[in-house]
């Protein structure tokens, strides 16, 4: 048992000894004082006694009071100051380390009253005459910036550190590189390091002086740089290309970084071009022979570079055969890049390869071997029929997790190449009855549906499953019965009954509306019109593409930039992960110069240009970057790199959000009573919760989420004549966007397409927009899109805000709009009271906010029901001193909880709504 | 950057912790024992993200070395770090263990106060540290001793300090190969390559400026275009070969010890450097052509009924006669059911090792173009299990004189113009040792 308090005895020993006259037993007390700092004791309780050695010539002893002092300033930043004189004295030290101990030190003791000490002794230290001294004092400046950021600038430091990356020793230059580059990632627009040509030589001349460290810092700050044109770009690569040689693999993916990225801009009919690809594939091989875990940083570089081109390793399969004693997670990768790598050339090589990791042990490993054995049948025709035949020979080992596995690639090979390789379907059927989990099943009911007409016993094989229908997972279920319908359309006289037994069990006694909406589907569908029927479950299914899982273009553009951070080893941009304003800034890939980008780019200037009108949406200002990030619609790379600005933190806005929706919760719904909005600042946040109360009205609407009447979303006059206004909605757990495109041009409108920007809640169409004949002038139609809430994620402001791009054969649009923040509320966001509890107590006080809405007429068991019916949860109610307390919970679609204390005063139609909102999982 | 660094032991309590940036508080290092040290299951990757904070791990023995954060920092860098890091304290105390650490706790945090700045790592080279931070206490220095000293880290060479001198100057060079084989049961060769380091050991006065040279293709080619210069087998080191006479090798890719010149390198494709005092890895490189395979296993597994496995295994020696290879080892692996093996070999002991599932022969040395043989017979214990035993692949370990990738050094010259002692007056050591890689055959 570890003894976290000192006891008295231990500390009043210690003091004792600290104040000994022996300068041994002085270093050995303060050795000790360390030691128990360590194993995170208090000992702060000696402070002014430590502070007391400060005074000695022994370095050793110094360097070990400072350590303190780094520990536990902020904790007595009074006492502190006690040491500042020590530290000015030792700046002007004449042993240089010891003046670079006392301005490093400094750095780190985070207390405001000592920075403002620290300012006279860094400056001198900055133009000290040691190197040592002036890159100890560089990095300083990053230190000072961190703590007071304004002090930084009030005191000219910023133009000293510019005025070091032309320093003579090349060590001051690579940490004057450093701090300046995290100084700019939180002033992204202030063009801090202010690359240019000449800037950019002087690096390049360091670049092959410094330490393995310092080429890294210079590296990364080169990757920054967008060069002017082909030429440049082409002379700085030559210059950069020597570091794929060096030992240390960072220096080696730094490299790599700058190259990838200022390719972009080469010509590719340049004969260096070819000579830079070739270069780039040995050292990352090499990569290949380090230690585990940069191994696996590399793969993971490497997987995202055979994405954007695959060129330059093509020839290289065989360095990602998986060996017997790699780490698991270096199996994996490997894994995945020979699959990307696979080709007709190779196929025999990878298909050998896998079908051996298909004995391995690993659970994991053996299942996405045979899923790649699947991808490579789907990628490479030719090789198709030898990868059925081997997953045959797995599938008779019989292990059970390789048999579930290859069924469920097997399904995949069929979308692909219909009518060529049911004559397995007989071995897959033997294997039935041993697949337990809900995907296989899934792809095996699909299977025998599909081809019901071929297997004899189709009716008895999917009977069997029905016996255990509601223990069945959803996915099983939907499939099972579609699979049913397909087999009554192929066979109606004998499977009347069971396709009978079907539609009831799945619409009368399920509790899942999706598969209840789709058994009443097929129900009407059959008793109606079953040649529609036929039609519409019969029809031919399009072929699968054949890369599934590739990174969105625009993310991997964004990877590249970030190639040997953790943003590349985790495959998301680092918005997704950093917290603050620090990284979010976007970066982009430059644009090849001379390709002419500008003339295809849409004409955004008359779109902005358009006299504003009073109506909610606006336009997207014309940003170019904005325009390429929304949907790569046949536009070529932007040429600017603006990104959107940071925003404050997600769980500020969140609640404003929320709060803005509820103070204007009177707008609307109750007739008589005269609304009163508040003073809110928030009013752009309208919508929200206010609207969830229109239901208090109850007239006419359905049961279900409160849905808020179509706004004109882009008028006629500012997209050629295409009008579209629409709104949100939730339905069945789906959100769906409505929209009513009318066409007041005088010409027909075909091909539209809908993309949308990517957003804080990473709303993205879940099909495409089913607009299916043309819209001649003057017609109006309606169109319901469903939306998925799996796409990129960035913050918008305000958060609830959407940028959607149309597309038509005239013209693409733009036009941003709000939705509710009600209709990401899901249908699971009741939390258990003993989880509630627990959360509420977590959440600290600064995340809750609280809001009064006036004039509600409504007593607590009604507004939880309406609220209810939007998916705010009641957990508990209690009633104290005549006010009844309600408290809810409510979930997003981004798994965030918003927790809610809703207080009613019977007879005060004023109610309380107090906040609180977590982030438990938000990625 | 980097926002700090926490060194555990197995048991994950905390030997050593230092933070640099204040978004890591002190329960990260407690994140990091829960949710890694003390996960049950194996580790899935060496990059663990706990509540938005990322954390850096690798291990030494029984140590844990972690390297938090919160930001998007250069994980490559991150990691290079964390190994250098252990080279270092290796430098210093020799091997990382808990005593170790314990009892250097004092050095660790002077060091980490150098090495890594508010997160930003600094000259990390033991010869530069070693100038500076010792474990018996600073002498007090002059001033030109300090401004030496504070050059010396900051400056181009940053791993050297002036004023060496030796009585005698002398060299060693270690040509150390591993091979590696992945081979089909039917002979074929799946993968092969040979990974290599040259390893220079020098006690040289002064501040020597060193060329080295090999049969390097490409240089070769080019001497051979452009008439023979000067250097050309002037002071010719190589000659030990042992597999074919090949002139020249064509090598894949390699990568320099941080005294290379880079750049004089990808233009000309010489090796200049000056190099540190006492022991360095001057070079690693990789080769996949034409690589001697020095030996070649052939397996030979007949399943007799369900209970029984007959295994007969040949390995052949393939390098000259004259040569010797030593501490030969085959590994065959059996199924874990095994319930007895019988082994006769030629040569060498064999013995079945239940704990490892391996039949381990061990042949102490073994000349070139040599055959030698193995036969076991194992008993198997029925079982219902459905899974086929997954026979992983017969492995071997072996060590040879020669370089198994046909690297030769053709010479290493050293001037050092400011001291009297020329090229001649230095004595060299090559030795070349080719070991086995990951030497596998499947079976």
């Amino acid at each position: 048992m570890l003894c976290f308090h000192v006891c008295a005895g231990e500390i009043f020993e210690l003091k004792a000894e600290l104040n000994s006259d022996k300068k041994e037993k002085k270093k050995e007390a303060v050795k000790k004082v360390i030691a128990s700092m360590t194993v995170g004791k208090d000992v702060s309780a000696l402070f002014p006694d430590v502070v007391n050695c400060m005074q000695t010539d022994n370095l050793e002893l110094k360097k070990l009071v400072y350590l303190y002092l780094m520990n536990y300033a902020k904790s007595q930043p009074d006492m502190a100051i006690m040491a500042v004189n020590t530290f000015v004295k030792d700046c002007e030290d004449p042993n240089p380390l010891i003046r670079a101990l006392a301005v490093r030190t400094m750095g780190c003791i985070r207390v405001d009253k000592i920075t403002e000490y620290l300012c006279e002794p860094l400056r001198k230290c900055l133009k000290d005459e040691d190197p040592y001294v002036r890159k100890t004092a560089a990095v300083c400046v990053a230190k000072l910036h961190d703590i007071n950021a304004q002090l930084v600038e009030d005191q000219g430091f910023l133009d000293t550190l510019k005025d070091l990356i032309s320093d003579s020793n090349p060590m001051v230059v690579a940490n004057a590189v450093a701090a300046l580059s995290e100084i700019a990632e939180s002033h992204p627009n202030s063009n801090l390091l202010d690359l240019n040509p000449q800037s950019i030589n002087k690096l390049l001349t360091a670049l092959n002086e410094c330490t393995e460290w310092g080429q890294i810092f210079i590296l990364d700050c080169l990757a920054n740089y967008a060069p002017r044109d082909d030429r440049e770009s082409q002379s700085i690569c030559e210059r950069v290309t020597p570091r794929l040689s060096h030992a240390n693999s960072a220096v080696v993916l730094s490299a790599v970084k700058v190259l990838m990225k200022f390719m972009e801009m080469l010509p590719k009919d340049l004969d260096y071009y070819g000579t830079l690809l070739k270069k780039l594939a040995p050292p990352l091989v090499t990569l290949l022979s380090a230690e585990p875990e940069l191994q696996y940083v590399a793969l993971r570089n490497i997987n995202l570079i055979v994405q954007k081109r695959p060129e330059i390793l093509k020839h290289e399969m065989k360095v990602f055969f998986v060996k017997y004693n790699d780490p698991i997670y270096v199996k994996l990768e490997k894994l995945d890049i020979m699959i990307r790598l696979a080709s007709q050339a190779n196929i025999a090589q990878v298909l050998a390869e896998l079908k051996e990791y298909a004995t391995e042990v690993d659970v994991d490993f053996v299942r996405k071997a045979v899923r790649a054995i699947g991808r490579c049948a789907i990628k490479v025709e030719q090789s198709a029929e030898r990868c059925v035949s081997t997953l045959l020979d797995l599938i008779q080992t019989k292990v059970n997790y390789v048999v579930q596995e290859a069924i469920v690639v097997i399904k995949d090979i069929f979308r692909k190449y219909p009518n060529k390789y049911e004559s397995v379907i007989a071995t897959l059927c033997e294997n039935l009855d041993s697949l337990d989990e809900p995907e296989a099943r899934a792809a095996m009911i699909w299977i025998v549906g599909e081809y019901a007409e071929r297997i004899d016993n189709a009716d008895e094989l999917l009977e069997s499953f029905l016996e255990g229908f509601h223990d069945e997972s959803t996915q099983v279920q939907l499939q099972l019965l579609t699979a049913i319908v397909k087999l009554f359309l192929k066979k109606p006289t004998e499977t009347q009954e069971l396709v009978q037994q079907v539609l009831s069990l799945a619409t009368q006694d399920s509790d899942n509306p999706d598969l209840r909406d789709r058994g009443y589907i097929y129900w009407r569908l059959l008793s109606t019109d079953p040649v529609a029927a036929k039609e519409v479950v019969l029809a031919e299914k399009p072929l699968i593409s054949e890369e599934t899982d590739l990174i969105e273009p625009t993310l991997l553009e964004e990877l590249i930039c970030h190639i040997g951070t953790l943003a590349s080893v985790y495959h998301k941009p680092p918005s997704a992960f950093v917290e603050g304003s620090r990284g979010v800034m976007h970066k982009r890939l430059p644009a090849r110069t001379g390709s002419g980008e500008s003339t295809e780019s849409p004409d955004v200037g008359t779109i902005a240009g358009g006299s504003g009108t009073e109506t909610a949406p606006s336009i997207i200002p014309s940003q170019g970057d904005l325009l390429g990030d929304l949907l790569n619609l046949d536009l070529a790379p932007p040429t600017t790199t603006g990104p959107p600005p940071p925003t404050s933190g997600m769980q500020m806005g969140g609640m404003d959000l929320l709060g803005g929706g509820l103070d204007s919760l009177m707008g609307a719904g109750f007739g008589a009573v005269p609304a009163v909005m508040p003073a809110s600042l928030n009013a752009p946040m309208g919508g929200g919760l206010g609207d969830l109360f229109d239901l208090g009205g109850g007239v006419g609407m359905p049961l279900g989420a409160y849905i808020p009447p179509k706004t004109v979303w882009l008028p006629a006059m500012k997209a050629k004549g295409l009008e579209i206004s629409g709104t949100f909605a939730r339905r069945a757990g789906v959100i769906q966007m409505e929209l009513t495109l009318t066409n007041k041009a005088m010409s027909v409108m075909t091909d539209f397409a809908i993309q949308f920007n990517r957003n804080s809640f990473g709303l993205a169409p879940a099909g495409p927009l089913q607009v299916l004949s043309p819209l001649s002038p003057n017609q109006t139609i309606e169109v319901s899109l469903p939306l998925s809430t799996v796409g990129p994620v960035m913050k918008m402001e305000p958060l609830n805000n959407l940028q959607v791009a149309v597309k038509n054969n005239i013209d693409v649009f733009y036009f941003s709009c709000q939705y509710p923040i009600s209709m990401l509320f899901v249908e699971d966001g009741k939390m258990e009271r003993q989880v509630f509890l627990a959360t509420w107590k977590d959440i600290p006080n600064e995340n809750e906010s609280q809001f009064q809405i006036k004039d509600c007429h409504l007593n607590s068991d009604a507004a939880s029901n309406k609220l209810q019916a939007s998916n705010i949860f009641t957990i508990a109610k209690r009633t104290v001193e005549g006010q009844d307390m309600l408290y809810m919970s409510i979930k997003l679609s981004n798994g965030i909880w918003v927790l809610a204390e809703l207080r009613v005063q019977t007879g005060n139609p004023n109610y309380t709504k107090s906040m609180n909102k977590s982030h438990l999982k938000l990625f | 950057m980097i926002g700090g660094l926490f060194i555990y032991n197995h048991k994950g309590e905390v030997l050593i912790s230092r933070v640099y940036r204040d978004d890591i508080g002190r329960n990260a290092v407690d994140a990091f024992r829960v949710n890694v040290i003390h996960a049950r299951q194996q580790v899935r990757s060496p990059v663990t993200n706990i509540a938005r904070t990322s954390f850096f791990h690798v291990k030494r023995s029984n140590i844990w070395l972690a390297a938090v954060t919160k930001q998007n920092v250069n994980a490559a860098m991150v990691f290079e770090f964390l190994y250098k890091m252990c080279d270092v304290m290796t430098a210093y105390f020799g091997k990382i263990s808990e005593e170790n650490i314990k009892n250097n706790f004092v050095l660790i945090y002077e060091l980490l106060d150098e090495i890594l700045d508010f997160g930003y790592p600094q000259n990390s080279e033991t010869g530069a540290l070693k100038t500076f931070i010792t474990q018996t206490g600073i002498k007090s220095q002059s001033k030109e001793e300090q401004s030496q000293i504070t050059s010396q880290v900051t400056g181009q060479i940053g791993w050297r300090r002036e004023g060496i001198k030796y009585r005698r100057n002398e060299l060693f060079l270690d040509v150390l190969e591993s091979v590696n084989l992945l081979m089909s049961p039917q002979g074929q060769v799946l993968s092969a390559h040979v990974s290599g380091r040259v390893v220079m050991k020098s006690y040289l006065s002064g501040m020597p400026e060193c060329k080295f040279g090999m049969n390097d293709k490409i240089v070769i080619d080019k001497q051979g275009k452009g008439g023979a210069t000067d250097e050309a087998g002037k002071s010719d080191l190589g000659g030990s070969g042992g597999g074919g006479g090949k002139q020249s090798i064509a090598i894949d890719d390699c990568t320099f010890h941080q005294c290379v010149r880079l750049s004089k390198f990808d233009a000309e494709r010489s090796i200049s450097f000056i190099p540190p005092d006492g022991e360095c890895e001057l070079m690693r490189y990789r080769t996949t052509k034409d690589i001697i395979l020095p030996f070649r296993v052939i397996p030979l597994v007949r399943e007799v009924g369900r209970t029984k496995l007959e295994v007969k295994v040949v390995i052949k020696s393939n390098f000259k006669p004259s040569l010797l290879a030593q501490k030969i080892e085959v590994r065959i692996p059996t199924p874990l059911n095994t319930s007895g093996v019988q082994v006769i070999c030629m040569k060498g002991k064999a013995k079945y090792k239940a704990s490892e599932n391996a039949i381990v022969w061990k042949i102490k040395r073994m000349a070139g173009m040599k055959e030698s043989q193995i036969s076991a017979e194992i008993e198997l214990l029925p079982t219902n299990d459905k899974k086929k035993w997954a026979r992983p692949p017969i492995s071997m370990n072996f060590e040879v004189p020669f370089a198994p990738s046909g690297l030769k050094v053709r010479y290493l010259k050293v001037f050092e113009p400011k001291l009297n002692y020329s090229d001649h007056d230095v004595i060299k050591w090559v030795r070349y040792i080719g070991r086995s890689g990951i030497y596998e055959t499947r079976c």
